[in-house]
């Protein structure tokens, strides 16, 4: 193999990158990444980022004599927007074309959007670092915050506006914050928490409208009929795989990349990280997770692997794991939480807010979470036994 | 072999525990990573480096 290609710059294809060089790859190796910054962090984005409190370089990656001692071409600012299994080839928006020995597609998500809305100043997503230092902008200039969208995002930047002292309304579809992720009773907890901190709660509600004024955002109207006045909105309302580049690749696309148990797509193709979609061996299902720890530990996996080619693969079978950091909560997940799920503390107390509890699903344990219990929790991780009855 | 971590960027996630638990621990209050051995023998490099590999904040560094 003399040539690899990664098409992703974010956390999977960097650390794609470090394990070739790690396990012995000595070819050529190119990064293509459609934003302009080396590879960044995603994570802090919402968080110290968005608050101020990094400078906006210390969610760099690596720094610029680690990414040099990778030896690899860098095609930073540069989109993907083709490939050609057949002649092994990447086609990028300049015209230009990669041929590749080894592929590995680590190209993440693009932000949802309203179908309406975004055409307005004011109106925002957060998936990037410029898009995280727009919004900053914004919100140091406007007093009135409506977050659509309550997943561990829209909670997040919801929690990081109040800590800038701004006038918070959070609004969602289900009938908690995060009751998607973690199901409704620690949802539940999760909504108490902001409503302590004066955020305005708007749970069980469709956002029918974003009217403004001259071109800038006004209000946010509800099935309801309320209005919510607006300086800035921001919309979180999920992510879908950024797949659209691969179209026409003959590549098996449905809810991300669709890979087999070692995350191979297609002879010398493999995905990592937010874009993979793969049968998870132990949890016997197709999963594709959108969290910062698979983001590496899909790419050691998909790197080996296509280094060690499919004879020798192994199948990626990780326990999953997440995090949100939200005022002072440090929420953390390992395995599946699911809404239907039975929750049973098992340890600390909920009204002291420290505590870890247990997600059952017939019985049997799925997925453990943790509010700032991280010691607690890892001890728990033991305790998942039924990965495979997680539906 | 020498272990540097950022505490500021620790996300407490304690990966670098199951990687390499001789070496790294978590602070009980907020999970933040302890380092229980500095200086540890070169045997356990290969652990130490996976769990510099896997950690979600980058928060180790080992110099070699």
């Amino acid at each position: 193999m003399d040539h690899i290609v990664l098409v992703g710059a974010s956390a999977a294809g960097l650390t794609a990158a470090d394990t070739l060089r790690r396990e012995g790859f000595t070819g050529t190796l190119t990064m293509v990444g459609d934003e302009l910054q080396l590879p960044y962090d995603r994570p802090p984005l919402s968080k110290q980022v968005l608050a101020g409190d990094w400078e906006p370089h210390r969610s760099t990656l690596r720094q610029d004599t680690d990414i040099q001692r990778l030896d690899m071409t860098l095609r930073l600012g540069c989109r993907a927007t083709g490939l050609d299994t057949a002649d092994r080839v990447v086609t990028l928006a300049d015209g230009d074309r990669l041929g590749y020995d080894g592929l590995i597609i680590a190209t993440g998500l693009r932000p949802r959007r309203l179908p309406f809305g975004h055409e307005l100043a004011g109106v925002h997503v957060l998936r990037t670092l410029d898009e995280t230092l727009t919004l900053r902008a914004q919100l140091l200039a406007g007093p009135r915050v409506v977050v659509i969208g309550a997943g561990f995002l829209g909670s997040e930047i919801a929690a990081t506006a109040r800590g800038l002292g701004l006038d918070v309304t959070l609004v969602d579809v289900e009938p908690a914050p995060m009751a998607r992720q973690v199901g409704t009773w620690v949802g539940g907890l999760v909504g108490d928490m902001h409503r302590d901190h004066c955020v305005r709660l708007r749970m069980g509600r469709h956002v029918t409208g974003v009217t403004g004024e001259n071109g800038r955002v006004t209000a946010v109207t509800l099935d309801d009929g309320s209005r919510l006045p607006a300086d800035v909105v921001v919309v979180a309302i999920g992510s879908v795989p950024a797949t659209d580049w691969l179209a026409a690749s003959g590549l098996p696309l449905g809810d991300g990349v669709l890979c087999d148990r070692t995350c191979r797509a297609a002879p010398g193709v493999y995905a990592a990280g937010d874009v993979a979609n793969w049968p998870h061996p132990v949890a016997g299902r197709r999963v594709r997770l959108e969290q910062r720890t698979n983001a590496t530990q899909q790419a050691i996996t998909a790197a080996g692997n296509l280094l060690s080619g499919p004879a020798e693969a192994v199948p990626y079978a990780p326990v999953p794991f997440g995090w949100t950091d939200q005022y002072d909560a440090k929420i953390q997940t390992c395995g599946w939480c699911p809404s239907d799920a039975t929750v049973e503390v098992v340890d600390g107390d909920p009204q002291a807010r420290k505590f870890v509890a247990l997600y059952k699903v017939d019985g049997r344990v799925v997925g453990a979470l943790g509010w700032n219990s991280a010691r607690a929790l890892r001890e728990y991780r033991g305790h998942l036994t039924g990965i495979d009855a997680a539906r | 072999m020498k272990i540097l971590i950022d505490e500021g960027k620790c996300v407490g996630a304690g990966t670098c525990v199951l990687a390499a638990a001789d070496v790294f621990d978590q602070r009980d209050e907020d999970g933040i990573v302890v380092l229980l051995d500095a200086d540890p023998p070169h045997t356990s490099l290969p652990q130490v480096r996976d769990a510099a590999a896997r950690c979600p904040a980058l928060a180790i560094e080992v110099v070699e």
